[in-house]
């Protein structure tokens, strides 16, 4: 499929929104300002609660070796004793600290979300039709609401009559202000946001507590995070290691006596404790909190853990062509005189007659005929000219000018106008004009008629959807991770292939109807395949519903946003690639540090096991290949390496594996690389330089 | 004489029938267990026996078959062991202690074939032929219907859970694979130069004029189907160094070529029944790979005879035969502790300290490597889904399995199985060696005593069943304990097996794409082996380095 794009002539096109650079996110993510990693403290404190570790059986069975080495230290103390027992409990509050940082990031997240819900008071109608002063707070869905200019819209909802200009900054951070009024899909706002002009009745459509802004707090906070399907299968893979462990070093305590190995209690817990996969099962609930922030900052609010996990495995991208493939609006790209005659004529023509049109097509007339042309960029529309609107009858616009009167529109209007005035359509008109549908344009056929004298028609504007910037890359990309996009357009097959071809999509949906869409949705997914789709209008609600991830622009209907699993503040429907790069971004996070705490074992049953039987059996120094200083201090190194690579690692848990698209063969092999073989060498090296400090302790 | 030249071209024999005889026997297993035809012989059997072998069954209707099939067999053997000396052809053997029987019982029925006595003193011809014998071919039988069950949950969809007929697997395992392939290897075999006859001991004068008697049987036939059916019990306590049942080099070879050809067959026939034979090359080249390496090193470990006596010896040949040497004793050694048989043509307890770890090693991996009939197959695959679960998620899905998605329900059954086995030898080795009953059966004390009580325990519930020696385990503790290893051992797993195939014909298999992890790669064949090896790693070697390893390095 080719993936060469026009351009307009000569005039570059404006810059695509491109994903945001991932370096903001990183440098937020490891610049954990002082403020972050302090406050966090007290939360991981709290968290040592062992009915709250309950959630993450890892750390309980750390916590309760913790509890086991702090009584026998107590009553035997030991510099082993204590330095195990030390950081044993560190271990544990690395872990709840990881969550703790994750979920203060999320509440900084929060506290902006939250200034949204502040409280304020409403006009609530009542029955009579008056209306009476109530807390926001009050508010119940079904509710009906007054807002006036200069008010806050006390909760989200849709607007049920009127029209108003509404200021949606404080959601969206974008400072036009944007129309809201009843009917049609541009009838929802916001709780929070400010109503400027004019004035709209509102009916409630969530109660207090439930609106998706609550509902994303919540989410962000952490606090009623619910675990993913995904993570729940990954803890019964960690539990059922941890119970292995856990056979194994009991099992270890019997054989030892047998073989006159005796081996203490306090060292078994070590031995346990380094073994069971720590670093994953602290930092797990932090990974999944922080994909859910990696969300929020790009202004996308997720209904649950479950749906981002969901695009990472989306197999089918349903993308809309007007505003995510091509530029929202047709550009003119090139002028086509017919009938002999001269370019320049047209040009001039083309020109004059959009000069005073404000309308995007218009606009892109200008510039490109300026841009071309340079002996017409200062050309003026004649003194007395006058706008000739577009009319849906007439199909036309224009210009009237003393002496010259120009049109510009749908071909078959022009033609008609022309022979109304007396001229000939050309016969080669019909070629150019079918030649530019069949390029997926839009021909306008533009004449003009002077002085009374009998028009003629100069020639045809090309007006092409141009593909934006790059966007065909992206969808090579997307190949290549295995997901398909299919175009949904209006427009008809002709014209849609053509663009589809242009921009690189796999399959396209022509003259689609929502019916069509929701139809597409369930063939996908009869086949089993995960859908992602965008989108606003109410019509769109089924389909969104129906769509494994949907996510609904945020000017978009209620229904829309009720029906879709997130919501997108910005309203730009590129963003689904973004939603689906985090997604994946998330599980690979999760893999990798699971691979990595697994390889780490190795290592340590290399530091750990000659250290606890060379005494018994002397010949079993050979496996002592790091040759730690003492017995001690290899235990102390392998407890202190395990507890300090959770906090190595919190960074790269909050921030993410770094993640470029490409097909999973290559991803496997690279990660593999760098997590797997990485993290069986790493501990080796970490638990030698270690042993190097630990053994100037006194006492190991 | 360079013994290397000899050493490789018994593998390289190997390798050459092994390539001609897997993908014919593959082809059949898999005809066998997606056919819609029931053989003439068949129907018969189905009328007879009231049974519907079209009717598909839900899984655990499917596992309650296997296990009251089971069970049946566990009190046939028990009950024939016991009442010996009252039934017909009982050549005078006496009745079976309760806890024998019960261990004999349990073992042939799991397919361990673990003897606590020795067979041409302890049971007659009614036991071996109407008990043994017969369980001998439906334990590798039921063994194969698992597999098949896991292969076609994993080729179906959207089925409700439903896997297959049991009773249709097992008849068509014994009638199309077993007998047939028994009968060919039987014949072979007496060409080979196995006895083969219905008399009972004869009695001859020596040489140097004392008398001996010479126990005879159908050594020939019993020995094809202890081999094929990677059982492993064999009518002789000598078992394959036994020059009656396994009397020259070519002999020994055979049946080396008899333990590998059906688990690897049947991995063959997972590639074709899941439609597409890549996912079983995959498979064969995992167990192929671990299984060339523990030759590889268990051949080098005996050809290097470290340790005192061997030394001393110039060869490290004690408890080995000198029909056999060093290289076939260390091949036959790989391969029945890879393969579940545990056959033995030379006393594993007299390998050297590190080829005993090595084959304690290998069935220590779950008999994967290519492991029992059926049994080494649903082994891999389920580390293929611990694997699939852990890198899976790498590529930045959820992770699947021949498009099947493992959730937690499927990996609560992985996990499951994953943890029976190694929480049976664990609990096991600590329990023998705490009881006094326990130490009593042990001959060495130290490393060596740990690896004859580890080397039983990891024996029997890894449904190996061959023996370390120098353990007397025929006394009422080890028969007890052993006997609830191999049960558990086997049949936990089963169930979890049957469970997941259960879920994955329920599920939908979704579209694999560039997205989603190739499984059919070198690399996931790297990493699936490299899973096992650090699983299996990870729980053994803490008492592995104070048995062998302890000893290999002193």
């Amino acid at each position: 499929m080719t993936t060469t794009q026009l351009t307009p002539n000569g005039q570059a096109p404006g810059s695509s929104p491109e994903p945001d650079d991932h370096a903001g996110t990183r440098q937020s993510a490891l610049g954990l300002g002082r403020r972050q990693v302090v406050e966090a403290l007290p939360a991981a404190l709290r968290k040592l609660n062992p009915l709250e570790l309950v959630r993450t059986p890892v750390m309980l069975v750390v916590e309760i070796g913790a509890v086991v080495t702090t009584v026998l230290s107590v009553g035997d103390p030991s510099t082993l004793g204590v330095m195990v027992t030390v950081w044993l409990w560190l271990t544990v509050l690395f872990g709840t600290y990881a969550e703790a940082v994750a979920e203060g990031r999320g509440k900084a997240q929060a506290a902006s979300l939250r200034a949204l819900q502040a409280e304020t008071d409403a006009r609530r109608r009542l029955k009579d039709g008056s209306h009476e002063l109530v807390p926001s707070t009050s508010l119940r869905a079904g509710d009906v609401v007054l807002v006036e200019a200069g008010e806050r819209i006390p909760g989200d909802g849709e607007v049920i009559e009127g029209v108003a200009s509404v200021d949606e900054s404080a959601v969206t951070g974008e400072s036009a202000p944007v129309i809201r009024e009843s009917g049609g899909d541009r009838s929802a706002v916001t709780g929070g946001t400010v109503v400027l002009s004019d004035r709209i009745l509102v009916r409630i459509s969530s109660d207090p507590g439930s609106s998706f802004v609550d509902r994303m707090i919540a989410l962000v906070e952490g606090s009623q995070r619910q675990r993913t399907p995904n993570e729940i299968a990954l803890d019964v893979l960690l539990g059922s290691l941890t119970i292995i462990f856990g056979v194994v070093v009991a099992s270890l305590y019997f054989v030892a006596d047998y073989s006159d190995a005796h081996q203490s209690v306090l060292v078994l817990v070590a031995l346990l404790v380094c073994l069971i996969p720590t670093t994953i099962g602290a930092l797990l609930s932090a990974i999944g909190i922080a994909g859910m922030d990696r969300l929020v900052r790009r202004n996308v609010l997720a209904m649950s853990g479950r749906a981002v996990e969901a695009a990472g495995d989306v197999d089918v991208l349903l993308l809309d062509k007007t505003g995510t493939i091509t530029y929202g609006n047709r550009r003119a790209t090139e002028l086509l005189a017919v009938g002999g005659v001269e370019q320049a004529a047209l040009e001039r023509a083309a020109l004059l007659s959009s000069l005073a049109d404000e309308t995007p097509e218009g606009r892109s007339i200008v510039e490109l005929v300026r841009a071309t042309t340079p002996t017409l960029a200062d050309a003026d529309a004649p003194a007395g000219a006058a706008l000739v609107e577009f009319s849906a009858a007439t199909r036309m616009s224009g210009l009237d000018a003393p002496g010259l009167e120009l049109r510009k529109g749908a071909a078959s209007a022009v033609q008609a106008w022309v022979r109304e005035h007396g001229g000939v359509v050309p016969s080669d008109l019909d070629a150019v004009v079918g030649a530019v549908s069949e390029q997926g344009g839009t021909p306008l056929v533009v004449a003009e008629r002077e002085a009374e004298g009998r028009a003629r028609v100069l020639g045809v504007i090309h007006l092409a959807d141009v593909v934006k910037d790059g966007i065909a890359e992206r969808f090579a990309e997307l190949r290549a991770m295995g997901i398909r996009t299919v175009m949904i357009t209006g427009d008809n097959a002709v014209t849609a292939r053509v663009i589809a071809e242009r921009a690189g999509v796999d399959d396209v949906l022509a003259e689609a109807t929502p019916e069509d869409k929701l139809a597409l949705i369930r063939q996908e997914q009869r086949g089993g395949r995960m859908v992602a789709m965008c989108g606003d209008g109410t019509n769109d609600a089924p389909a969104l519903a129906q769509a494994d991830v949907g996510v609904a622009m945020n000017t978009g209907t209620v229904a829309a946003k009720e029906a879709g699993n997130m919501v997108d503040l910005d309203s730009d429907p590129t963003k689904l690639i973004e939603v689906v790069e985090i997604g994946k971004q998330l599980l690979i996070t999760r893999g990798a540090l699971t691979t990595f705490s697994v390889a780490n074992d190795v290592a340590k049953y290399f530091a750990i096991l000659p250290a606890m039987f060379v005494p018994a059996f002397p010949q079993l120094d050979v496996l002592n290949v790091m040759r730690l200083s003492s017995p001690g201090s290899a235990i102390v190194s392998a407890v202190v390496f395990n507890a300090l690579v959770i906090i190595a690692l919190i960074p790269l848990a909050l921030r993410g594996v770094r993640y470029r698209p490409a097909a999973a063969a290559d991803l496997l092999r690279r990660n593999l690389l760098v997590y797997g073989v990485g993290g069986l060498i790493a501990p080796f090296v970490g638990i030698k330089l270690l042993d190097l400090v630990v053994s100037l302790l006194p006492g190991l | 004489m360079s013994q290397t030249l000899p050493a490789l071209g018994q593998i390289a024999v190997l390798v050459v029938a092994l390539a001609v005889a897997v993908p014919f026997l593959g082809r059949l297993l898999a005809h066998v267990y997606t056919s819609e035809r029931h053989w003439r012989v068949e129907s018969a059997a189905y009328r007879v026996l009231r049974l519907d072998p079209d009717a598909d069954q839900h899984w655990r209707v499917y596992a309650l078959s296997v296990l009251a099939f089971s069970m049946v067999g566990v009190f046939a053997v028990y009950a024939i062991a016991r009442l010996q000396p009252h039934l017909p052809a009982s050549i005078g053997m006496a009745s079976f202690p309760a806890d024998g029987a019960w261990n004999t019982a349990v073992s042939f029925v799991t397919n361990t074939n673990w003897q606590w006595y020795s067979g041409e003193s302890a049971a007659g011809n009614l036991l071996q032929a109407s008990g043994l014998a017969v369980q001998n071919f439906v334990s590798a039988a039921v063994g194969l219907c698992v597999a098949a069950a896991l292969a076609r949950g994993l080729a179906r969809q959207r089925a409700g859970g439903r896997v297959g007929n049991f009773w249709a697997d097992l008849t068509r395992t014994c009638v199309r694979v077993l007998l047939p392939g028994a009968f060919v290897a039987a014949l072979v075999l007496v060409a080979l130069g196995v006895v083969q006859n219905l008399a009972g001991a004869r009695t001859i004068t020596t040489l140097d004029g004392g008398s001996q008697s010479l126990p005879g049987g159908p050594i020939a036939s019993q020995e094809a189907i202890k081999q094929l059916g990677t059982n492993g019990g064999g009518p002789y306590n000598a078992n394959s160094a036994h020059p009656f049942e396994n009397p020259t080099p070519l002999s020994d070879l055979f049946a080396v070529f008899l333990m590998l050809v059906l688990p690897f067959a049947m991995a063959w026939a997972f590639g074709l029944i899941v439609r597409d034979r890549r996912q079983g090359g995959v498979v064969i080249a995992v167990m192929t790979a671990l299984l060339g390496t523990s030759i590889g090193l268990l051949t080098w470990a005996e050809m290097a005879g470290h340790g005192t006596a061997p030394q001393l010896a110039g060869a490290a040949m004690e408890g080995k035969e000198v029909r056999f040497g060093e290289a076939a004793s260390a091949l036959f050694a790989a391969a029945t502790t890879g393969t579940s048989t545990g056959a033995v043509n030379a006393t594993h307890d007299s390998l050297t300290a590190a080829g005993g770890g090595l084959a304690m090693f290998n069935m220590m991996l779950g008999e994967i490597a290519p492991g029992g009939t059926g049994s080494g197959l649903y082994g891999m695959l389920m580390l293929a889904v611990v694997t699939v679960f852990i890198a899976g998620l790498m590529v930045g899905r959820t992770p699947e399995y021949l498009g099947k998605k493992i959730g937690q329900r499927e990996m609560m059954l992985v996990a499951g199985y994953v943890l029976a086995t190694p929480v049976l030898v664990l609990a096991g080795i600590a329990v023998a060696i705490t009881a006094k009953d326990g130490l009593a059966g042990l001959q060495e004390s130290g490393p060596h005593g740990l690896s004859e009580a580890l080397y039983a325990v990891t024996s029997a519930s890894n449904n190996n069943g061959s023996a370390f020696g120098g353990l007397t385990s025929g006394t009422p503790f080890w028969n007890t304990l052993l006997g609830l290893l191999m049960l558990f051992g086997r049949f936990l797993p089963i169930v979890l097996v049957l469970a997941l195939a259960g879920r994955f014909a329920a599920a939908r298999t979704l579209p694999a794409g560039p997205g989603t992890l190739p499984t059919h790669r070198p690399l996931f064949a790297v990493l699936l082996g490299g899973v096992a090896l650090v699983l299996v790693g990870l729980t053994y070697v803490p008492v592995l380095s104070l048995g062998p390893i302890a000893e290999a390095l002193s």
